[in-house]
Formats: structure tokens, C-alpha cells, sequence
């Protein structure tokens, strides 16, 4: 049935509201969206089989056709970004009960939280541009609604940046969906790719103009260089679930929408912005956050800055526009989404374990608590992609792929910026875990390992995506050919 | 306590309340194929009230509308996703519209369509978030709601 591809949108819609009628009764409050999440999740899964086995999913909303009505799109890629975001979903709710104070949660977290889901997931399946923007800002409203929460000084400053500098993009994105229209008269992206292609040749340097000027708005969310200023700040002061759901989903639709924008609409002129613009932003973008995590001695800003390269590495999978770039660049888009939110997760419980998050007054943490020592340790080797985990898969197929198109200076990038991740996680790992057993840790252990329960269940996703590669990689190969190939979507959405 | 002399206000607001109330009305049921519609109608209930608790004062409009604003807002959202999710029901495509013709009293035949239904949650999400926000305000940092509601 068509009406699956709304059901990621709407069901939380729906599960906020029905959390928002009783903040005050923590206890029931928790318990729904605990199970919510667990149903949805499974709803999405199977949403996720049908569009597998039967093909892309399209609902054009109330019935109207495109390119007259809104079209909502369930195809390869959107519905396996949103069935990770659900899996990242269904730990978060587990873990914030641990993670927040009581008058946090009451303060309306879980119909934020549940409003982030909806506006992530619509932007990952809307077939419109315009409404790309939509849902850009619903995520963005429940975002603001979650960066504030804990009202400390600190975070109302960067909570203000946040939302200024969000406010900018916004505008210019809207701005530029007005410039999509004046030129193509259109803004179902479907329909918008079947027009660009009809431009003639030499009328074509506008389209680069408006493309490089999206892509300049998904760059300031997806942080890529030299736009990612306002993000390490911002990301920290939150508690460590939102940081977790921001650094994890935030910036991955950005790097989405970029995704869709190029391989769909703007490949007429890749030898300027795929081969130019992204290679060589990809490689800044890399080095520059790995520098910025190494800056550093606060444990939660070194994971946050370590967002940065990893958008570098998907940019320059979609830079690279190869079967073996774009499938890499996936496989490390969902590797890097679950390894994130773990990552985050972990840390989170370090700093109650620790009482600090200076990593230069840490040591001996793992002689206390063993178990999340180690779960941190499989984390780093995950994220840098040591084999047989999941970084490794995508970072191989990257590599492969910079390599057989002849990007010598590009590899070499990835490759140091690779082992310069390595170096910042186990500085953490060294200095944090080993050593002489601190003073001051918590008594509380019960709490920290209540903290290390859903990063155990994303490891062991993330883990599932490394060792059973061969059991995932055809169908992202699937997802690659279909981008490459732009007539399935533009056909299915143009006369489904 | 000294209050200042609102004779004008007080009249006037009796005339200017009722007008908005009945032209908030008028607009919400023009919304979904004329100018007006849920939000611009829930504004103008929404400034209505606050003209009431502006004249008359925090109290006493409390006794007269004893609502949670905050759950008529999450009210209004809900009948409005509500209104998107029925079509699920009848097996059509999500936000599907349909309307008829019904001969109602005193208003004779009037047209009426599914999406008044999101109209109205929109209408009362509008009207709640208004009233929180301004009430809010308007009661901040201060032991008395009705020193700093009244003008």
C-alpha cells in the first residue's frame, strides 16, 4: 500500500502528541515511548522488506499527481537511512531516562525527541524540494526544543548561535528552492531532474550556480569545511542523548540531501562540482576536524569534532560519483550514523563515571568499570575502521574507488586523517581508561551500566553492518546502481 | 490597590471582544476555499482572549475559561494528524479531501469538507500556543498574575 512511505512521518507525529497530553507522569511517559519506539522500529523494518522486495514506494499526497502534489518517495536509499535512524531512535529512548534529570524530561523531551524522528525521517522520504525545506524545519524546531533543555549559561550562548545560524541557512535555502522554481518551473525533484536535462548546453552555468548554492545551505548542516565552525560548540553543551541524536541524525541530513541533490538534479556538470568542488572540500573537511579533535582535552567535544571527518569521507564518496564511491559512501553514512550515537552514548557514561570531562584529570577508569573501558575501545576500533568492523567496509570501497579514478593526493588524505582519528579515540582510551586509578569516580556504578546498555546494542548493529558485510553490501550495491541509474526514480515517481 | 480608570476599555472591549469572536468564526469556516482558515482564525480568538485578560484581568477570565491551554494546544495537534491518518481508513492516499453539501439549521446549505476538520486542530493549536506563550509571559517573576495582566 502506498500510504506505508508516510507512516516513518506520521507515527511519531503521533506518539509525540500522545506524550505531550501527560508530562508530568514520568513513569507511563517513559514506558510508551519505550514501546512506541520498539513498534515503530519494527514497522519501519518491515516497511523497509516491502520496499526490498517489491520496489520504490510512492505516495503522492491526497491523491494529487505528480508534479502537482506533494510526492513522498520510499526508495532504496531513503528507507535504509530511515530504518538506521529508528534503530539509533529505539536506544535513545532507552538511554535518556539514565542520562536526564527528571525535570529535563518533564520539560517535554520525549515529544521533541519523537517530532526530531518525524522531521528526520520526512526529510529523508519527501520527493519535493520545497518540502525538503519543511521538514528541514521541523527537525530543526524540535531541535531547538532539545539544544535548551538543562538551561545552563553556557548552552543558552550556544543555543543562540545555533539557532542564528540555522535561521541563515533556512533562508537561503528557500531562497534557492525560489530560484529552482523561477528556472524550471517546478520543485517535485523528480520533475526538476527531467528538466535540467532538457536545458540546452550553454544555458546550463545558471544550474551549476543554483546547485553549488544548495549545496552551500546542506554544507552549513552537514558541516562541511569551511562551514563547520558553529558546530562543535553547539553539539557539546547538550546532554549527552540529544548530542547523540544531533551528531547522529542533524548532520547526516545534510549530507543526504546533498546525496539526492547530486546524483539526481545536478549531474550535468560533474567535472566542475563532483570532481572539483567536493574532492577538494572533502579532503579540507577531513583533515580539518581530525585537527580539531586532537585540540582538544574534553572528552565529548574530541567525539564531536570527529563528526566533521566523517562527513568528509561520504562527501567524498558522492564526489567521486562511481558505483564504488557511492556505494562506500552509504556504507559509511549508516556505519558512521550507529557508530556515532554509540560513540556519544559512551561517553556520556565516561563523564558520569569520572565526575569530569577533562580528559588531562582522568585515569584508571576501566580498573572500576571494565565493561564500558572495553565497549569503548571495540567503538574506536569501529569508527576507525580497523577490520573486520563496519568503518572498514566503507573506508575500503572509498579508497578503491579514489584510487582507481586516479586521486593519489585524495587517498593519501583519507589515509592519515584515518589514523589521526585512530590517535584522537585512543587518546581517550590511554589516557582515560589507563593509568592510576583516579579519585573521585562515581559510586554510583548501577547508573553507568544503565548508560552502557543501548551503546551495547548499537555496537552490536554496527558490528552486524562490519562482520556480516557480505550480507548487507549486495543490497547496498543495489542502492548505488539505482542512484546512478536516475531514470528508476524519476519514472516512478513521475507515472507511478 | 490603586487601579487606573479603563472605563473606555472595559466598554469598548464588551463591543470589540464579541465582533472578534464572531469574525474568528466567520474566517475559520471560510479557510479552505476562501481567504481565512484555522491559523488566521485562531489568531483573532486568540487576541480576543487576551483583550479580555487585558481589561478584566487574569482571574476572573481564569474562573470564566477554566482551559488548559497547553492541552488545547496538543488537543488541536491531535485531531489534526488525526484528520491526515483517516483516510488510511477508506484506503486512500494520506491527506485525501472530500466534501458534500449538508442543509443545516438556520445556516441553510452550507459545504462542508474534511478539511475543516485539520482546520480546526490547527485552529485550536493556534489559539493554545498563543495563550501559553502570552500567559506565560505575562505572568513571569511576578507573585501576582492579575498586577501584571491587567494594563
Amino acid at each position: 500500500m502506498n500510504n506505508l512511505a508516510i507512516l516513518p512521518i506520521i507515527l511519531p507525529l503521533l506518539a509525540s502528541v500522545i506524550v505531550a497530553f501527560i508530562p508530568g507522569k514520568l513513569n507511563m511517559v517513559r514506558k510508551i515511548s519505550q514501546t512506541l519506539s520498539i513498534l515503530f522500529l519494527i514497522i519501519v523494518g518491515y516497511i523497509t522488506w516491502e520496499v526490498f522486495s517489491n520496489g520504490v514506494i510512492v505516495l503522492q499526497g491526497g491523491g494529487w499527481k505528480a508534479p502537482y502534489g506533494i510526492s513522498f518517495v520510499a526508495d532504496y536509499l531513503s528507507i535504509i537511512l530511515v530504518l538506521t535512524t529508528y534503530v539509533i531512535a529505539a536506544a535513545a529512548v532507552f538511554y535518556a531516562p539514565h542520562s536526564l534529570s527528571n525535570q529535563q524530561e518533564k520539560f517535554y523531551f520525549y515529544t521533541f525527541f519523537f517530532l526530531l524522528i518525524s522531521g528526520v525521517s520526512g526529510a529523508f522520504l519527501t520527493g519535493d524540494l520545497f518540502n525538503l525545506f519543511v521538514f528541514f524545519e521541523v527537525l530543526l524546531m524540535a531541535s531547538y526544543g532539545l539544544i535548551i533543555l538543562g538551561n545552563g549559561k553556557v548552552q543558552l550562548r550556544e543555543s543562540l548561535k545555533y539557532v542564528l545560524i540555522n535561521l541563515f541557512s533556512s533562508m537561503l535555502f528557500v531562497t534557492t528552492v525560489a530560484f529552482v522554481y523561477s528556472i524550471v518551473g517546478t520543485v517535485n525533484m523528480a520533475h526538476i531532474a527531467e528538466r535540467v536535462e532538457a536545458v540546452p548546453a550553454e544555458q546550463q552555468g545558471i544550474i551549476t550556480a543554483i546547485g553549488v548554492l544548495l549545496f552551500f545551505v546542506f554544507a552549513v548542516k552537514a558541516a562541511i569545511f569551511p562551514l563547520y565552525y558553529w558546530l562543535p560548540n553547539s553539539y557539546v553543551v547538550p546532554n549527552p542523548v540529544v548530542s547523540a541524536l544531533f551528531g547522529a541524525l542533524l548532520t547526516k541530513v545534510g549530507i543526504y540531501s546533498i546525496f539526492r541533490i547530486y546524483t539526481l538534479i545536478f549531474v550535468h556538470d560533474t567535472s566542475f562540482t563532483h570532481d572539483q568542488l567536493f574532492i577538494w572540500l572533502a579532503m579540507f573537511t577531513m583533515l580539518f576536524g581530525v585537527i580539531g579533535a586532537l585540540s582538544t582535552n574534553n572528552v565529548k567535544l574530541i567525539i564531536t569534532y570527529n563528526i566533521i571527518p566523517a562527513i568528509g569521507f561520504i562527501l567524498m564518496g558522492i564526489g567521486l560519483y562511481s558505483e564504488d564511491g557511492l556505494t562506500g559512501s552509504i556504507y559509511y553514512l549508516m556505519h558512521d550514523m550507529v557508530v556515532k550515537a554509540a560513540l556519544f552514548f559512551l561517553v556520556g557514561a565516561l563523564v558520569v563515571a569520572a565526575g569530569t570531562k577533562d580528559l588531562s584529570k582522568m585515569s584508571g577508569v576501566i580498573q572500576r568499570f571494565p565493561l564500558l573501558g572495553w565497549l569503548f575501545f571495540l567503538g574506536t576500533l569501529v569508527l576507525t575502521g580497523i577490520p573486520p568492523f563496519s568503518g572498514f567496509i566503507g573506508k575500503l570501497l572509498l579508497l578503491r574507488g579514489a584510487l582507481s579514478e586516479g586521486y593519489f593526493l585524495l587517498t593519501l588524505v583519507a589515509l592519515v586523517s584515518s589514523l589521526l582519528i585512530l590517535l584522537s579515540m585512543i587518546r581517550i582510551f590511554i589516557r582515560g581508561f589507563w593509568g592510576e586509578k583516579m579519585e573521585g569516580m562515581t559510586s554510583d556504578n548501577r547508573k553507568v551500566h544503565a548508560l552502557t546498555i543501548p551503546a551495547i546494542f548499537l555496537l552490536s548493529v554496527s558490528i552486524f553492518l562490519g562482520v556480516g558485510a557480505e550480507l548487507v553490501l549486495p543490497y547496498i550495491e543495489t542502492i548505488s546502481g539505482y542512484l546512478l541509474d536516475r531514470t528508476e526514480y524519476i519514472s516512478s515517481v513521475l507515472k507511478g | 490597590m490603586n487601579r487606573p480608570n479603563d472605563l473606555i476599555l472595559r466598554t469598548t472591549t464588551q463591543l470589540i471582544a464579541f465582533i472578534l469572536l464572531g469574525f474568528s468564526v466567520y474566517l475559520f469556516f471560510a479557510g479552505h476555499n476562501a481567504p481565512g482558515g484555522g491559523f488566521i482564525g485562531g489568531l483573532m480568538t486568540a487576541a480576543a482572549f487576551i483583550l479580555m485578560y487585558m481589561t478584566y484581568g487574569f482571574e476572573k477570565i481564569e474562573k470564566i475559561l477554566p482551559l488548559n491551554f497547553r492541552i488545547l494546544a496538543v488537543t488541536g495537534l491531535l485531531i489534526a494528524v488525526l484528520s491526515g491518518v483517516g483516510s488510511f481508513v477508506f484506503g486512500e492516499e494520506f491527506l485525501s479531501h472530500s466534501f458534500g453539501y449538508f442543509h443545516l439549521p438556520i445556516l441553510g446549505k452550507t459545504e462542508l469538507a474534511t478539511a475543516m476538520i485539520f482546520d480546526l486542530g490547527v485552529y485550536l493549536v493556534v489559539v493554545g500556543i498563543t495563550l501559553t506563550i502570552i500567559l506565560s509571559i505575562a505572568t513571569d517573576s511576578h507573585e501576582d498574575p492579575y498586577e501584571d495582566a491587567g494594563v
